[in-house]
């Protein structure tokens, strides 16, 4: 789910109620798959690689692109884990508190940075996270994967790797899990 | 939550919950470039009217690493020493737009005063005897990463607790996180009413020595006594100093801690800061981190730490 979206209704998210699936789990392993394969073949092979996955919705994804682009390439990419609370721009306006641990391996000077979303909506996130990669090195480029991609960005920023483009209102929440992705409202 | 004036304005529930925003904080502190933007445009103003080293330090690098600005009021050769009024000084630093004052002062109470004065956040470094509710809150965070939790440990609090702030909040913060605490030195250093306290009294450490798991010491505030209540430092190092001696009786697991400044040599030998289980640096870097987590949800959070939920209950939320 985006980070707006789970913030939405006071304290934290209201009750997400499904309206349709819009990816079965088989689905999503076959998009998962295709988008590991799309990795190794933009970064000819895994080398260099580092998946970073954004708290918490991008974590789990991050380990299972890492799984299938070892399964592609017999070698298994860096994964990581990064929480963008402190660099977020909405700090002040609405509650804004980190949620679990940032790990990332060694110094990311030089790597191929793919950071792993589960829903890309505003892009906020991701300009948080960009902001936040630079404390910790120059990677050689920054990519960005999701699993969702539900349109009404406010800033210029765009996936390079996409599991499902999802046209949606705004007012509509995207639940992503590992069941598969399910479209609905959040009710408060 | 707008000010940190004391720990009994916080439930076990809101230690916690900077204590975890603490955690997050350490791990920023981790990074090759430990700084986050969470706070640009704020001010934080440091306004000490005692003498303090690591506690100035550490706000101002708490503050500086979440990208707000500092500026630092030097009372001694401020108009303070000009005769300037505690509300005078302090209206004049809202009026240059401050949005938090850390405030150190010889009197208790100081900092309650200038939140009922000022809009802007007060932050409470060490009020006379009273308070001193951030290093309360590091030293939760130390021995929590040490030990795991603080329910049902025994935490020694030694030497002069009669003028100790640290002693104070500590008691307070230990207490309402499950640990169970005694106070110990000789009767003069205690303070008046100690019956009334949720803790154990004794007047021997040799007595004690063996059942805790975090002896912490404290400094003979010699500046603050204005009576005679010790008969000389040797009497005292004899009865109530850590000495090597003791400290040999001491499992390898149990925590020597010390809220700094430290006399070596009196409330504790010499050689025992080095020691492994001498915690006192780990005292100091967490301090940062604790200031950053209060700064934070002071200034950081949109005033929404009270409704801060664990991680936990937040993942769950969504499905």
């Amino acid at each position: 789910m985006a980070e707006r979206e789970r913030r939405g209704a006071p304290p934290y998210g209201g009750v997400f109620v499904a309206r349709t699936q819009v990816l079965a789990a088989d689905e999503l392993q076959r998009a998962i798959w295709r988008m590991a394969h799309e990795i190794v073949e933009r970064n000819h092979g895994a080398d260099h690689i580092v998946l970073v996955g954004l708290q918490t919705g991008g974590v789990p994804f991050a380990f299972r692109l890492a799984d299938a682009v070892e399964k592609i390439e017999s070698t298994r990419p860096a994964v990581g884990s990064l929480d963008v609370a402190f660099h977020r721009d909405d700090i002040g306006i609405r509650p804004v508190l980190p949620e679990a641990p940032t790990e990332l391996p060694e110094d990311l000077d030089g790597k191929i940075v793919v950071l792993v979303d589960d829903v890309l909506f505003t892009g906020r996130t991701v300009r948080a996270a960009l902001d936040a990669i630079h404390d910790f090195g120059r990677p050689r480029s920054v990519q960005l994967a999701v699993i969702v991609d539900r349109g009404h960005r406010e800033l210029p920023i765009r996936a390079d790797y996409v599991g499902k483009n999802l046209p949606t209102r705004r007012d509509e929440a995207v639940n992503v899990t590992s069941d598969g992705v399910e479209l609905g409202e959040v009710l408060k | 939550m707008k000010h940190l004036l004391q720990i009994d304005d916080l439930d076990r529930e809101g230690i916690e919950n900077l204590l975890h925003l603490a955690e997050a904080f350490a791990e920023v502190n981790r990074r090759p470039i430990p700084k986050v933007p969470a706070l640009r445009g704020k001010t934080v103003a440091m306004l000490f009217y005692e003498n303090s080293t690591r506690t100035r330090v550490s706000f101002e690098t708490a503050a500086r690493r979440l990208s707000a600005d500092t500026m630092s009021i030097a009372v001694a050769s401020s108009s303070v020493a000009k005769g300037e009024s505690l509300r005078d000084t302090a209206q004049t630093l809202e009026a240059m737009g401050v949005d938090a004052v850390v405030i150190r002062h010889h009197a208790a109470g100081a900092p309650h005063l200038l939140a009922r004065w000022l809009d802007a956040s007060i932050l409470n470094a060490g009020d006379g005897w009273h308070s001193h509710p951030t290093q309360a809150l590091l030293d939760c965070l130390t021995i929590r990463q040490r030990l795991g939790s603080l329910a049902g440990s025994q935490i020694a609090i030694v030497g002069d607790i009669k003028h100790s702030r640290v002693a104070r909040s500590n008691v307070d913060a230990f207490t309402k996180l499950g640990a169970r605490v005694t106070l110990v030195g000789p009767p003069t250093l205690m303070p008046p009413g100690v019956q009334t306290w949720p803790v154990e009294v004794s007047h021997s450490l040799d007595a004690v020595l063996g059942q805790m798991d975090v002896m912490y010491l404290l400094r003979i505030q010699q500046e603050r006594m204005t009576e005679p209540l010790l008969p000389s430092n040797r009497e005292y190092v004899r009865t109530f100093g850590l000495t090597t001696e003791r400290a040999a009786k001491l499992d390898d697991s149990v925590l020597l801690m010390h809220p700094g400044p430290m006399n070596r040599g009196i409330e504790i030998a010499g050689s025992l800061p080095e020691l492994d289980q001498s915690v006192m640096v780990d005292q100091v870097r967490n301090g940062v981190a604790v200031r950053m987590a209060v700064l934070f949800a002071l200034l950081g959070s949109g005033n929404q730490m009270d409704s801060m939920l664990p991680a936990a209950a937040t993942v769950g939320a969504q499905q």
